[in-house]
């Protein structure tokens, strides 16, 4: 009988989230015009619940002071009080209020996995069109290498990384970051070798263009559709490998809030019977599983656009 | 057919020169680090003396190609070294723990793997049904999930009403049978997160195909659905799913590390975890190469078979 | 008896199929009636987009992904395929009704060898035992003029060469002795000399099992050979239908006539070039990749305000020429002259000028075209680059390019490729390398992928600008009906040598070096016993 309430609860929240998606896709479609709109009628329900969410979190992480009821470090009360209407989800080992933490952590936590991300793809795709399309000496001796690092485990390569040089949030960054560059550079070489091929190009190498040009006016703009959707998934891939290091004791470091340690400070609970200690995981889940109902959608439409 | 096995010999020299230089990242990254090793473990305050002692003791004396010769010779012959924590040999630490990893991560590829494969190809044949479309749907929420938030659920269901056990404690004396129904939960975590993805990575390559000239052609012929996909199809999609099924068990070794640490599990990844803690490098470079290693060999079986799958290789003009 | 007087095999009235773009459906076949009486050919003709190759599928009951059928009747041997089950469809498909597709390398399934792929039909179906089909296999092989055919079928299709493979295919409809086969482009993707076995071979065996057939093409010569009635298709509608000869001799309508008129233009011939410095000159050219030369001791000259035409088939070594004049691939001996001083063989060596002379015109304006660029830049770059144009001037040049190669550029100036017919694109190919005003333009096969109408523009316009301004051509091509409309010279290349080379009124004349008169002779006329008089010519040749 119990099995059957959750299930029941379950569908309800689906077709809540459902709905929310499509109520979010129409009100885009009805506040842009022109391509923009046009694209938009294109994404299933799913999609727009992805936009939905990751417009939520922005706000929630823009906004975190004005929408937490505590400072982020400071102990309110005992430890792992129950839900009530002071501390709306209780407090944490420390005696935190849980709801602030989660509110912080969307700052902390997806900020921190956004910069690294956008390090891993500067760094990446730029390496990975310049070795396609230079190709040669430099081609090879840059694949090879990635070839390498590719061939260890990441989370090995990572937890390996750290030991070395000790745990910190600027280290995790970088440590993440380069392993996560040689992701994108295999992407971004694959797919610039796909275009450079083309006749267009030959065309260009053929009129004396520079190397900048070439790449800048005639290859990025047609790799923008494959790239853009990569950064969402190694977005996705970088979150939760830092989630996972944080969880781990190995990621972020406490005081600081973030979803991960969270998981681990607050676990014990679980055997309890309570699911406090599921809402920061679940919030991880929430944002990869929105990013990638997005991602899935644009590679959709990008392998439909080239037939 | 020689030049398939030229091919095949060539991939397993990659392979073993591949392994070569890993060893080589994994030795050379303590190498890395800015100032003395043992300085920066011991911490400042550690006098002159004990670090002097500290680094003998490291081997750190020694010119650093014959300490990597030294580690390297002894790894091949199982010997990685003593730790620096508790002072046991690395070699005793990683025996059983090495067997306890294994049995998971096989446990979870024996569920995941045909699952996957059957579910991929029922859904590539119903493509775009209501059953595909939930069946993507879930597969991507799956893959979206930290594997802590899916083994948490897991133990909040199943483990809560007394089920399952919410830690697989087991040690030289569990019985095969106590085994399995120990190690239930770590390995339903791992079998819902790799499963989805070799789903859809095995019906998108018989997507892909399914717009080929020749499977027009195989309709033309007057073939039922399910014989097109399995007869024509499947065999040419076999390139990719082997790729993504030992993508997905190099990911299962790995991706034990944290779901040992949820259900206090006793394999090399908890022991990688702990030692990373107390920056026990000669057991986390141990532990690391033997990941790696296993990563390089499935990825090679993977490069070999695929290569073989493909009779524009097998059978040359 | 007659074919018209045997029973009707298969009829369609009022066919309507509709396809799917950007989430609309649009009609592409709009109301075509087919009858086809048992043994009788049906040539269906028309340009690109006419919905020949939608309708051949339709006989079968099969409509593509993002097609639908959407209205008529298709009544075969009195079943109709719209209402029966999609059971009672595959019991018909491959067992009564069979289909050769236009590329067999691509419609063999490469993981089977060929005589299990032609023995599925017949086992699946319950005609024959793997063991019966398998000798009736190495039957039809022999029939369709295969080599080896008691062994050819344990081959892999990759194993096997084109022409061979299309027979192979040919013989694999055929398995189940079918009514209907439906041949759709089967010979397109064939060298010319290649395609008359091909024809040969498919026109025997239909005869020799009373088959039924729908034979599709875009080549009015070809389908002249092969069919006994023909119907011309344009955009979904049928134009008019009448038995073969009568076709081909008395057009009824306007687009027919237009059809059949393109084969007939010529540019006016040009005086002989007498002295002067050629503007390209070839000189003892061999190169090639790795080991192997592809292109070996080649040698000839452009003149200004003429066009020397490169014949040959695949794999001849005619682009492999163009590569090293452009210097993507710089020969292993030989050098190339422009106005009589050497060229440095690498591109990247060449000055900036060097470049702007010499452009190149592609084959794939699809794939010649950066997508993501608009007309504006596309033209206007090189102008910009080799000119230094900038601002108004460059804006009113690109205006002008436009003008030349008859577009509106009000309308066009700043539209994407792909908001552009296949001809236009090809258009504005030839825009970007006027834009560079050169001396010397290269075209490679620009003609090959557009319909036969818009081909003809395409080389009227090329005619055009050539006398304008005074342009020197190198035209690649596998036609040699686009060499006799726009060639002033001939150059005919097989396997990396020049075989003959002259003037055009001479190259069309004999006596021929042989490979030149096997080409020539392999060309289809638009006799309907021309292929017939051509293989009885051919076998009293080889018998003595």
């Amino acid at each position: 009988m119990a099995a059957l309430i959750n299930i029941f609860w379950i569908a309800v929240a689906i077709a809540l989230a459902l709905a929310a998606g499509w109520l979010f896709r129409a009100v885009a479609i009805a506040l842009t015009r022109g391509s923009v709109a046009r694209m938009l009628r294109t994404a299933p329900v799913t999609a727009g619940f992805g936009m939905l969410v990751i417009l939520i979190y922005v706000l929630v992480a823009i906004f975190a002071p004005v929408i937490a009821p505590f400072a982020e470090r400071e102990v309110v009360g005992a430890q792992f009080l129950p839900w009530d209407s002071t501390y709306h989800l209780g407090t944490d080992n420390l005696g935190r209020d849980m709801l602030t933490r989660l509110v912080y952590a969307a700052r902390n936590t997806v900020g921190i996995a956004f910069a690294t991300t956008a390090l891993a793809f500067i760094a990446g795709s730029i390496l990975g069109l310049l070795a396609a399309t230079v190709g040669g000496w430099l081609d090879q001796v840059l694949s090879r290498i990635v070839d390498i690092l590719m061939a260890i485990p990441a989370l090995v390569f990572a937890l390996l990384l750290l030991t070395i040089f000790g745990t910190s949030v600027l280290k995790m960054v970088l440590v993440i970051a380069t392993i996560d560059a040689t992701r994108v550079f295999r992407l971004a070489r694959s797919v610039a070798q796909d275009i450079v091929v083309m006749d267009y190009i030959e065309a260009a190498r053929l009129r004396g263009e520079g190397l900048w040009r070439l790449i800048t006016r005639e290859i990025l703009p047609n790799a923008m559709a494959p790239l853009v959707a990569e950064f969402g998934l190694r977005f996705c891939f970088v979150f939760l490998m830092i989630s996972a290091l944080s969880f781990l004791g190995l990621g972020i470091q406490p005081p600081t809030a973030d979803w991960g340690s969270m998981v681990r400070e607050n676990a014990s609970l679980i055997t309890f019977g309570d699911i406090t200690p599921l809402l920061p995981a679940g919030a991880i889940a929430l944002l990869t599983v929105a990013v990638n109902f997005v991602v899935d959608w644009m590679l959709h439409r990008a392998s439909g656009l080239k037939e | 057919m020689s030049v398939i096995w030229t091919m095949v010999a060539k991939r397993l020299g990659l392979g073993i020169l591949t392994l070569f230089v890993i060893s080589l990242i994994i030795f050379g990254a303590t190498e890395l680090l800015p100032g003395d090793l043992a300085k920066s473990i011991l911490g400042q305050s550690a006098t002159p003396e004990t670090v002097a002692a500290f680094r003998k003791e490291l081997g750190l004396d020694l010119p650093a190609h014959t300490r990597y010769l030294n580690w390297l010779f002894g790894a091949l012959q199982g010997d990685f070294g003593t730790s620096l924590a508790n002072k046991r040999p690395i070699a005793d630490l990683i025996s059983s723990r090495l067997g306890n990893t294994l049995f998971l991560a096989l446990y979870a590829a024996a569920i995941s793997v045909p699952l996957s494969l059957a579910l991929g190809v029922l859904a590539a044949l119903y493509r775009n049904s209501i059953f595909d479309r939930a069946a993507n749907a879930l597969a991507l929420t799956s893959i979206s999930f930290p594997e802590f938030f899916v083994a948490y659920i897991l133990i909040f269901v199943l483990a809560q009403s007394g089920l399952f056990p919410s830690m697989a404690q087991v040690d030289a004396r569990t019985g095969f049978g106590e085994m399995l129904y120990k190690t239930f939960l770590p390995a339903l975590t791992l079998t819902l997160v790799v499963t989805a993805h070799m789903m859809r990575m095995t019906r998108a390559a018989i997507i892909n195909l399914l717009a080929s000239p020749y499977i027009e052609m195989a309709r033309l012929k007057g073939m039922k659905p399910m014989r097109v996909i399995l007869k024509h199809a499947l065999p040419n999609a076999l390139a990719p799913i082997i790729t993504v099924v030992a993508l997905n068990l190099a990911y299962l070794i790995t991706g034990v590390v944290v779901v040992e640490v949820v259900f206090v599990y006793p394999g090399l990844g908890q022991l990688m975890v702990d030692s990373v803690a107390k920056r026990d490098f000669p057991v986390v470079q141990a532990v690391a190469l033997i990941f790696a290693a296993a990563y390089v060999l499935l990825n090679l079986t993977a490069d070999v078979l695929s290569t073989l799958s493909n009779p524009r290789l097998v059978h040359r003009k | 008896m007659t074919k018209t007087e045997k029973p009707v095999l298969l009829t369609i009235r009022g066919l309507r199929i509709e396809g799917r773009s950007d989430e609309t459906w649009s009609e592409i076949v709009k109301g075509v009636d087919i009858t086809l009486h048992k043994g009788e050919v049906l040539g269906l003709i028309g340009e690109s987009g006419a919905g020949k190759s939608t309708i051949g599928l339709a006989a079968m009951g099969f409509a593509r992904d993002g097609c639908r059928i959407s209205g008529g009747t298709i009544d075969f041997d009195g079943v109709d395929l719209r209402t029966a089950s999609e059971a009672e469809r595959r019991e018909l498909r491959g067992q009564r009704i069979a289909y050769v597709a236009q590329s067999a390398a691509a419609s063999f399934n490469p993981a089977h060898k060929l005589i299990d792929q032609y023995s599925e039909a017949p086992v699946q179906h319950g005609v024959m035992s793997k063991a019966e089909a398998e000798r009736d296999a190495v039957e039809l092989y022999r029939r369709m003029r295969l080599p080896n055919p008691d062994e050819i079928g344990f081959r892999y299709p990759h194993q096997v060469s084109g022409g061979q493979l299309q027979r192979a295919m040919t013989a694999m409809a055929m398995s189940c002795r079918p009514d209907l086969i439906i041949f759709d482009e089967p010979t397109t993707a064939l060298d010319v000399t290649t395609q008359i076995e091909v024809l040969s071979a498919i026109r025997d065996i239909v005869a020799q099992f009373d088959t039924a057939a729908i034979y599709i093409t875009h080549d009015l010569a070809v389908v002249a050979q092969m069919a006994d009635k023909i119907k011309v298709l344009l955009k979904g509608d049928e134009v008019e239908e009448a038995d073969t000869r009568s076709m081909l001799s008395n057009p009824r309508e306007d687009y027919t006539k237009s059809l059949w008129a393109v084969r007939t233009y010529a540019r006016p011939v040009q005086p002989p070039v007498t002295g002067g410095t050629p503007v390209v000159s070839v000189k003892a050219v061999t190169a090639g990749y790795g080991a192997v030369d592809i292109l070996k001791n080649i040698n000839f000259d452009v003149y200004k305000r003429r066009t020397v035409a490169v014949v040959g088939e695949s794999g001849s070594g005619k682009s492999t020429a163009a590569r090293v004049i452009t210097g993507l691939l710089p020969p292993r001996q030989g050098q190339v002259l422009f106005d009589g001083k050497p060229l440095p063989a690498d591109y990247r060596s060449r000055s900036r000028d060097q470049l702007r002379q010499a452009q190149m015109i592609y084959q794939m304006a699809d794939t010649a075209l950066n997508p993501k660029l608009r007309l504006r830049e596309l033209i206007g770059r090189p102008a910009q680059m080799y000119l230094g144009l900038q601002g108004k001037a460059l804006t009113e040049r690109i205006r002008d390019l436009l003008h030349l190669i008859e577009l509106e550029p009000d309308k066009y100036i700043d539209r994407l490729p792909s908001e552009l017919s296949g001809g236009q694109k090809q258009r504005i190919g030839i825009a970007r390398a006027l834009a560079a005003e050169p001396k010397f333009i290269i075209c490679d096969e620009v003609t090959s992928a557009l319909d036969q109408l818009v081909a003809e523009g395409i080389l009227k316009l090329l005619d055009r600008l050539q006398s304008e301004f005074d342009l020197a051509y190198m035209f690649i091509t596998h036609d040699l009906a686009t060499v006799k409309s726009i060639a002033d010279e001939v150059v005919v290349m097989k396997d990396g040598r020049v075989v003959e080379q002259g003037p055009k009124p001479e190259m069309f004349q004999p006596p021929h070096d042989p490979y030149t008169e096997l080409l020539l002779s392999s060309v289809p006329e638009m006799d309907p016993d021309w292929l017939t008089r051509l293989l009885d010519e051919r076998r009293r040749k080889a018998n003595g």
